[in-house]
């Protein structure tokens, strides 16, 4: 756990990540390579973490046979035509990392963005990849493949100046291009490629271009295949079609835990068509068509027997009981907390004003608009599936293990998927489908209704925070005490400089199936803190962005913080009547975040719960910076998306759930945030081309629901300090 | 049951041989292999299977086919002509409208809908004439904003340089 945890490099893991060694094995040899390539030159990246116990064996590149790297992160091939693909094991889920990898491989290579084409997320054709979560993507894989573009373009270089009988040293590479100085000799990318049959190991001390200098990366651009997406010409896994291909359902039990008593199956059973699969606990239906397969399951009679089960009322009561056996808490991960620093009652007894404050936050839906789904094939011991999954290599450790066969006999193969923002680690419907193709001798294609989806996937855990802390009225923070029960550790550190601090995770036994979700326990404890921080400045009668600035010193949390403020227009104008202003700020997985807000209170709409208040939220800026920018227009696509998505968590979402049933699992009673909610959003890129790009997927979701609740007391005077804040309208 | 055995899609007559209870949606995807029309919740909640039927935004996951039997259907397969995209996908690329972009298709045909109505909505005309339709992505500023570039009224969004 420990060893795992190091290798995961500080991100939150949790048990749905954990469950697979990301050492790889790997026993290709260079003739295995040439023979599934073909013609031209594969680049091998040996892993990250490999490269540095490598050193000195290094690339031979005269066509031996010697052992390559066991760990790989990804390989290139460029081939006859010069064009360039690139293999990696992440996978697109609308993160738009399809773009940002084939940006820095385009900029290190020199050749043109639409020469590279990334084959992605398929276990038998790209290297292993512990999963595309964490906001690790750009981190980690894009310097990866940006060294082997550029070891690659350095050794095609030297292989160009050979053909032109040219000095190395005069020639350059422009648009897939080798010219010498004065430009009289020129050969092409594809020119160099043609007949080759190389493989080579990059070299671990090649240099990457510094931001500064890139040229192709750095610049806006749009979803590099977005024609396929808007002609609906894109095969999700929800549109794939094989030969001979039946369609599956599920019979689900009547809750969550309960046992089989009997099943029968006999009304299914005499349906045209219909092949009826029960194993153990298991129960399903294959059909012609998807209309006879659900008529089929609806046929069949089962009796369960269920437990008595917690339900939404004794939540928060359950979560602070400390978790038993195996909890399937949240906790853990992110490294918790960290060892307490000075003395809790040194800090209180130095305070002007004590504070002792709960939070908390209701489990909610990742409700990603592409349902879990899966198309399994079997050919002979072969298994091939189809499925949307952020963890493509787990998911065939699940099938693998599943059937009891090699995972070199399972391939999976994720097409890019109608979103996931964590919610898709796991492989259930995969496994479903395989079990169903199985039985069929035929391929199988399950796709779960929305309402499975709601209720069969699992949950952001919900969680309880307790906060202690003290304050001077000078303004200096004393002491901070932060206790997380069940929601988890990320992004639960301080930027504030207090001398006392305890900050601590607790795990507890989850009545809910939970796992990762975008930002995971981030959004909790920016919630939690970032609310606190506002009643301290209140309490003492200080302007909430001076009291932060007073407090933090970490200048790139400061710069963020100013930039949002001047663009908000912090300070200048008092709100109109019935208006507020909120602001909160963080740091989570290598980015910061500030957010201001401006909020109305209005009469109720359809959606609140007369005579209670509409919240909307009107304005938002969010300043954002993570280093280095890759793509500014899709990370100003990310946050407005984030913050989007962020007003689902902040105002309304939350899992309703009894005696263990999901009692919302539906579109019509779980709200999600539409056209209507969505405000007017400004973000503030702050690009700092000194530091190395971190990920931003998940971070710039932190910031509303803070801002939001503190604007909400700021035009009201409430303080509000459940997510979601108010589910049916604000009680004024 | 009685039975369907042609649509009129994107111009087409098609043969098909279904239940006319069975939804448009499963017989556009399943039986005519025309998936751009997206499953997203099966209750007509959230837009993701949206097409045209005789030109009226229809939600063709609780529709059943015996409805859409002789009236002109419109899918998102059938808005590019000649190889030449409609001025809303090309505005959907423009804008960046899209992330995972699965609700993408119901979109467009939603705004294709709300512009044959409207041809200058507003911002407010948007939003109301599309709060049917769900981003789980949290798009909804760009899909905005294509609208407006698709209807003329706007040039493009800012800084895209590809």
């Amino acid at each position: 756990m420990i060893e795992e945890q190091t290798l995961l490099d500080g991100i939150e893991p949790d048990r749905y990540e954990l469950f697979e060694s990301p050492n790889y094995h790997f026993y290709f040899d260079r003739r295995d390579f040439i023979k599934a390539f073909g013609l031209g030159i594969v680049f091998i990246v040996p892993a990250a973490r490999a490269l540095a116990q490598q050193r000195g064996q290094g690339e031979s590149g005269r066509g031996g046979n010697e052992r390559l790297p066991n760990n790989i992160d990804a390989w290139i091939h460029i081939n006859e035509n010069g064009g360039v693909n690139v293999f990696t094991g992440k996978v697109e889920v609308g993160q738009n990392t399809r773009t940002t990898l084939s940006l820095s491989v385009a900029d290190e290579l020199h050749v043109p963005l639409d020469s590279v084409h990334l084959v992605m997320g398929d276990t038998d054709l790209t290297p292993f990849d512990m999963g595309t979560f964490g906001s690790r993507s750009t981190p980690t894989m894009a310097p990866q493949l940006r060294k082997a573009a550029a070891a690659a373009r350095e050794i095609l270089i030297a292989m160009a100046a050979e053909q032109l009988q040219v000095a190395p040293g005069d020639l350059r590479i422009v648009d897939a291009r080798f010219l010498n100085h004065d430009k009289s000799k020129t050969l092409t990318l594809a020119e160099v490629a043609k007949g080759r049959k190389l493989v080579k190991v990059i070299p671990d001390d090649i240099a990457i271009t510094q931001p500064k200098d890139w040229t192709i990366a750095g610049t806006s651009t749009a979803k590099i295949d977005a024609k396929n997406f808007v002609t609906g010409k894109h095969r999700y896994t929800s549109d794939v079609k094989r030969e001979g291909m039946l369609y599956g359902k599920i019979v689900r039990p009547a809750t969550f835990n309960a046992s089989l008593v009997s099943v029968d199956t006999k009304a299914a059973e005499a349906m045209p068509g219909v092949k009826i699969v029960t194993d153990g606990t298991f129960i399903g239906v294959v059909a012609p068509d998807q209309q006879a397969a659900t008529k089929a399951a609806n046929a069949i009679a089962v009796d369960w027997k269920s437990p008595g089960q917690p339900s939404n009322a004794e939540l928060f009561d359950l979560l602070r009981k400390p978790a038993t056996g195996q909890s399937g808490g949240g906790g853990e991960g992110g490294g918790g907390g960290s060892r307490p620093q000075g003395s809790i009652a040194d800090g209180l007894a130095a305070a002007d004003k004590k504070l002792e404050q709960t939070y908390t936050v209701a489990y909610i839906a990742h409700a990603p608009l592409e349902p879990r789904a899966a198309v399994a094939e079997w050919n002979g011991d072969k298994l091939t599936v189809w499925t949307g999954s952020q963890r493509p290599f787990g998911v065939r450790s699940e099938l693998a293990e599943a059937f009891h066969i090699p995972p070199d006999k399972v391939r999976v193969i994720v097409p890019d998927t109608g979103s996931g923002y964590g919610g898709k680690h796991t492989g259930e419907c995969a496994v479903e489908a395989a079990r169903l193709a199985k039985a069929a001798g035929k391929p199988v294609k399950l796709v779960w209704t929305r309402e499975e989806e709601f209720t069969w996937a699992y949950f952001r855990p919900a969680g309880v925070i307790d906060i202690k802390s003290g304050v001077k009225n000078d303004g200096t923070i004393t002491t901070w005490e932060f206790h997380n029960y069940n929601s988890g550790g990320s992004g639960i550190q301080i930027k504030y400089e207090i001398p006392n601090n305890d900050i601590r995770v607790h795990q507890s036994n989850s009545p809910l199936r939970q796992g990762s979700y975008r930002g995971l326990a981030a959004t909790a404890n920016h919630f939690a803190r970032e609310s606190h921080i506002d009643e301290l400045a209140h309490a003492i009668n200080m302007d909430a962005l001076e009291f932060r600035l007073k407090n933090i010193k970490d200048d790139r949390l400061r710069d963020v913080l100013q930039a949002a403020a001047k663009s908000f227009g912090w300070g200048k104008a008092k709100p109109a009547s019935g208006h507020g202003f909120g602001i909160a700020c963080g740091f989570e997985k290598g980015g910061y975040i500030a957010t201001c807000a401006e909020i109305a209170i209005e009469p109720p709409s359809d959606k609140e719960d007369k005579p209670n208040k509409r919240v909307r939220i009107v304005r938002v800026v969010e300043a954002f910076e993570c280093g280095a920018v890759v793509n500014p227009l899709h990370l100003k696509n990310q946050i407005e998306g984030a913050i989007n998505m962020a007003i689902g968590g902040a105002l309304f979402e939350s899992v309703q759930f009894e005696n263990g049933k999901i009692l919302n699992p539906h579109f019509a009673s779980y709200r999600v945030p539409r056209f209507n909610d969505s405000p007017q959003i400004e973000v503030v890129l702050v690009d700092r081309k000194d530091i190395p790009s971190a990920g931003a997927g998940e971070t710039p979701i932190v910031g509303l629901a803070p801002a939001v609740a503190n604007a909400i007391f700021n035009a009201t005077g409430v303080r509000l300090r459940a997510l979601p804040l108010v589910p049916k309208g604000l009680t004024v | 049951m009685a039975k369907v055995t042609s649509l009129n899609v994107n111009g087409k007559r098609l043969a098909v041989d279904v239940d006319s209870t069975v939804s448009l949606l499963t017989v556009l995807r399943n039986d005519l292999d025309l998936t751009g029309s997206k499953y997203g919740c099966g209750e007509g909640q959230c837009g993701a299977c949206t097409v045209l039927i005789d030109g009226a935004p229809t939600r063709s996951c609780i529709t059943q086919v015996g409805r859409a039997a002789g009236k002109q259907i419109t899918t998102i397969e059938g808005l590019e002509k000649d190889g030449k995209l409609h001025p809303l996908q090309e505005a959907f690329i423009k804008a960046d409208a899209m992330q995972c972009a699965y609700c993408t298709s119901g979109m467009i045909m939603s705004a294709s809908a709300l512009l044959s109505k409207n041809p200058k909505p507003n911002r407010e005309e948007i939003v109301s004439g599309m709060n049917g339709n769900v981003c789980r992505c949290g798009t909804y500023q760009r899909i905005v904003d294509a609208i407006q570039i698709a209807s003329g009224q706007t040039t493009g969004a800012k800084g895209v340089t590809r």
